[in-house]
């Protein structure tokens, strides 16, 4: 008796509408293969806090083996000498658009917003992606080892983002981070009520914005709901399935449920103190966790509130006035949003320009911070870049920190990176060296670059 | 650059002299000056301003009875940075059309309007912007308001000019500058092809030359435009908006035929002509963080940009192009980042003062820190173009301006611990 119900138990886990169901693009990226690395005498900012002064990072088969002093090099390792040089993490942008709104930005590269529904979780930013766009080589160039692409703000839900890891590939598979959940895209404010009250449709309001995410979520739990029925029907035929009709799957709604279930995680374009916490709000009405808001330039208003929840605010140095809900942007927000115990500034880009330069904007945010006697010493700081995001796309087991076991994604600075002056000379992936200031031949040149007579 | 360490004794000796601030008096002594002109960086020098006026400028300066003096004990003084080509004061919220006037738009967006040079922006300037404390506080003291052109507007969009960051009414500096673009940019607004917008400008020129009878058919300008663009045959800045190397190269070609003095915004591809633009003596204004392949027209765009251009002999200048209001502070990271890219740090420097001020016609007001000149100057806590390094205070006719702004007010409010009463009462 008890054995059929737990084979029909473990069927109803497996066939049950749920975002952990394989992936049906499933991520191809391999690591390129490459010998040992080892890094001598240098200053290392782990990414945990740590600031370590002459010392020794050695990499093994993709992955950070050892940092420490007097470190042996293996046979056949590639011996950098990282005297004067500053040692990072691989910088993470939570915030990307690159590929989805590639350059050149002509009409048919603008595949970043669905802007046909204003609720399209159904869509995937992963499949906009143009693998081919020159700004992953520049962003790579400014020490981009991770990032999240994510469809538009012009929908209230806007779909699925992805991460991927910064290397050149035909396919956006061969790009996908190995094992990295799911963002969701949300947006709150100006821009949905904007782009569809021109069109004279919902939402128009903030209120109608509210409205809308309420009406999918609850949606998506009485979808959930017909497949929990669906799943523990009694009339089950020899082979312990359901002899009724399944409910139709929806992709919108199972990426819903997928963040209900805690499997995707949720990024929010959020920028007024006041809608980021109707926006905690409705997560608690709905039973999930928000990764981050991003773009909340109020964030500093309600920063213990957001450290209290265990919710990252990813943050522009200094952008603020372009639109009335930018309107109370201060320099010192990423600072501020520091500040409180657990909290989780992390910096981001929403820009191809800023991508190549976060080390940049977060040297502006830390001088602005000392100026009201927040000290934020490098290796602190660096956390906003590396670790921080990292926490945010729940790939912190993987990469965003340099201690032993996770993947060697390292950046070489020609000196501390929070300078105008920061150049990344060097960046490895998984090991593999893909940067190279020094070797024109490790900088790597889309596609869509050649021939088009742009070398001096 | 060494980087100074902070020091609060200068910023409260500062204070100090807040009851002396509408003095346009000051002496700012043991400075690192870097006068952006020909006597380049004088170490441990003094800087006197009387009057609102730059008097002298040396070591040892005698010290005047009544005047303020500021000690800087080394720190890098610098002449008061130009905010690039802005809307400053005509834009206050980008987004809210409400709050713009940037831009005449009397066409359609498939009918181009009639010309309208005569257009001047300088006339909507509101000095009470908050966006100019916030520019002020990061060392910006002048600014070119720019006449822009979007939907339903023209190919010359109007005239602007320069303006002191000061807040008073009576900004304007100097002589009114034209502003045009060449390029897919412009697309709307010269019937869907740069070809187009040679023709027109070509017409419109021609009509300002008295070619063309009033009241022809297809005419582009009404009298006060044609009288406009005649002054600019005979002399004035004409601030072409182009990046593609040939369409630069094409707007050289035209200016000579027209006796222009052209001046190249934006050039993203400009390197590629540089010799063309130093033999013509042409500066070229750009966006030193411009490097990506983002149009058509700026395929070849480089981060050496501006070293290229500096090498080959052409005077380069700053601008914001993303937010060029709101954020037009970015200007300084741009002078770092073109020197992180081979451009020497005093051309970086004057990319962001003498050479903007020379070019807008102000070179002689503004720009430099020599005898003659408006007293307004910045001193740094460390390499002025520095990431790091933030203005500890700012002159304007020798007069130290408040270091606040609405955003240092919000700051502020928000910095302190919460009470029982609602910020709103926090007493800033």
């Amino acid at each position: 008796m008890l054995k059929p119900l737990l084979a029909g138990f473990l069927l109803a886990l497996t066939t049950s509408a749920s975002a952990t169901l394989p992936d049906p693009y499933p991520s191809t990226y391999r690591p390129i293969p490459s010998n040992p690395v080892l890094i001598r005498d240098t200053t290392i900012l782990t990414g945990t806090g740590e600031r370590l002064d002459d010392v020794d990072l050695l990499i093994v088969d993709g992955k950070i083996s050892a940092i420490g002093k007097a470190i042996v090099a293996p046979e056949h390792a590639t011996i950098v000498d990282g005297k004067g040089h500053w040692v990072t993490p691989g910088i993470i942008d939570v915030h990307s658009h690159l590929g989805v709104y590639a350059s050149p930005g002509v009409n048919a590269n603008q595949d970043g917003n669905e802007l046909t529904n204003p609720v399209t979780p159904n869509v995937w930013a992963e499949h906009s992606i143009w693998p081919q766009d020159p700004g992953f080589g520049t962003a790579l160039a400014g020490g981009v080892t991770s990032m999240q692409i994510l469809p538009g703000s012009g929908n209230l839900i806007g779909g699925r983002g992805v991460t991927v890891k910064n290397v050149y590939a035909n396919t956006y598979q061969a790009m996908k981070f190995p094992g990295a959940p799911w963002g969701l895209k949300m947006a709150c404010g100006e821009n949905p009520k904007r782009v569809y009250g021109e069109k004279n449709q919902a939402p128009s309001t903030r209120m109608g914005n509210v409205a809308g995410y309420r009406a999918a979520f609850l949606e998506a739990q009485a979808y959930q709901r017909s497949w929990d029925k669906y799943n523990a029907g009694k009339d089950k035929d020899d082979d312990g399935k359901s002899k009724d009709d399944p409910p139709a799957t929806d992709l919108r709604l199972e990426t819903l449920v997928g963040v209900m279930k805690g499997d995707i995680r949720v990024h929010i374009h959020c920028y007024r103190a006041d809608e980021m916490s109707t926006m905690l709000d409705l997560a608690k009405e709905f039973g999930f966790h928000i990764a981050a808001f991003h773009h909340g330039v109020e964030a500093y208003k309600i920063a213990d509130r957001l450290a209290a929840e265990g919710v990252c605010g990813a943050l522009w140095a200094d952008w603020w006035g372009f639109k009335m809900e930018s309107l109370d942007g201060i320099e010192e927000n990423l600072a501020l949003v520091d500040r409180p115990k657990n909290g989780c500034a992390i910096v981001h880009s929403d820009s191809p320009e800023g991508i190549q330069r976060l080390n940049q904007e977060a040297a502006k945010a830390m001088a602005h911070g000392a100026r009201v006697g927040i000290n934020m010493p490098p290796e602190r700081a660096i956390r906003w870049l590396t670790a921080n995001p990292a926490k945010a796309l729940g790939i912190d087991a993987m990469t965003g920190t340099l201690e032993p076991g996770k993947m060697a994604d390292v950046v070489v600075w020609n000196g501390t990176p929070f300078s105008v002056y920061a150049h990344a000379d060097k960046v490895f992936i998984d090991g593999a060296l893909l940067y190279d200031r020094d070797n024109p031949r490790l900088q790597p040149k889309s596609d869509f670059m050649l021939g088009q007579g742009v070398s001096p | 650059m060494k980087h100074f360490s902070r020091m609060p004794a200068l910023l409260a000796a500062l204070f100090l002299l807040a009851g002396t601030a509408s003095a346009q008096n000051v002496l700012i002594r043991h400075a690192t000056v870097h006068t952006a002109g020909v006597r380049g960086t004088l170490k441990n020098a003094d800087v006197l301003v009387r009057g609102g006026i730059i008097r002298a400028v040396g070591a040892g300066l005698a010290l005047p009875s009544g005047i303020a003096v500021v000690e800087a004990n080394g720190r890098p003084l610098t002449p008061g940075l130009f905010g690039g080509l802005s809307d400053i004061g005509l834009e206050e919220v980008s987004a809210e059309d409400s709050t713009i006037d940037s831009g005449l738009a009397f066409g359609s967006n498939s009918q181009p309007a009639q010309m309208r040079p005569e257009f001047d922006v300088t006339l909507a300037y509101n000095p009470d912007s908050v966006l100019i404390p916030v520019a002020r506080l990061d060392g910006l003291t002048f600014t070119a308001l720019s006449a822009n052109s979007g939907q339903g507007g023209s190919l010359i969009a109007g005239q602007g000019s320069v303006v002191r960051l000061d807040g008073k009414y009576a900004a304007p500096l100097g002589g009114h500058l034209l502003y045009t673009a060449i390029g897919s940019a412009a697309d709307p607004l010269g019937g869907k092809s740069r070809a187009g917008q040679y023709m027109l400008l070509d017409q419109a020129l021609r009509e300002a030359r008295g070619r063309t009878p009033y009241g022809s058919p297809n005419a582009l300008l009404t009298p006060a435009g044609r009288e406009t663009l005649a002054r600019y045959l005979a002399g004035g800045h004409v601030l072409f908006n182009v990046d593609r190397a040939v369409d630069i190269h094409q707007v050289l070609a035209f200016a000579r035929r027209n006796k222009l003095h052209p001046i190249i915004v934006g050039g993203a591809e400009a390197w590629k002509v540089a010799s063309e633009l130093a033999a013509a003596n042409v500066p070229v204004i750009i966006d030193a963080l411009q490097n990506l392949p983002d149009s058509y027209d700026r395929l070849g765009s480089r981060l050496d940009n501006a070293a290229l251009l500096h090498r080959a002999g052409v005077r380069v200048a700053f601008t914001q192009f993303e937010f060029a209001s709101t954020n037009a502070r970015k200007v300084r990271q741009e002078a770092g980042n073109a020197v992180a890219n081979g451009l020497p740090w005093e051309s970086g420097l004057a990319g962001l003062t003498s050479v903007p001020a020379a070019a807008l016609g102000v070179g002689d007001k503004v720009g430099r820190i020599d005898v003659g000149l408006i007293g307004d100057l910045v001193l740094w806590d460390g390499d002025p173009l520095e990431v790091t390094t933030l203005a500890e205070q700012v002159w304007m006719s020798g007069k130290a301006m408040p270091m606040t702004s609405r955003q240092t007010e919000l700051r502020d409010r928000y910095l302190a611990p919460p009470t029982a009463m609602p910020r709103a009462y926090s007493g800033n």
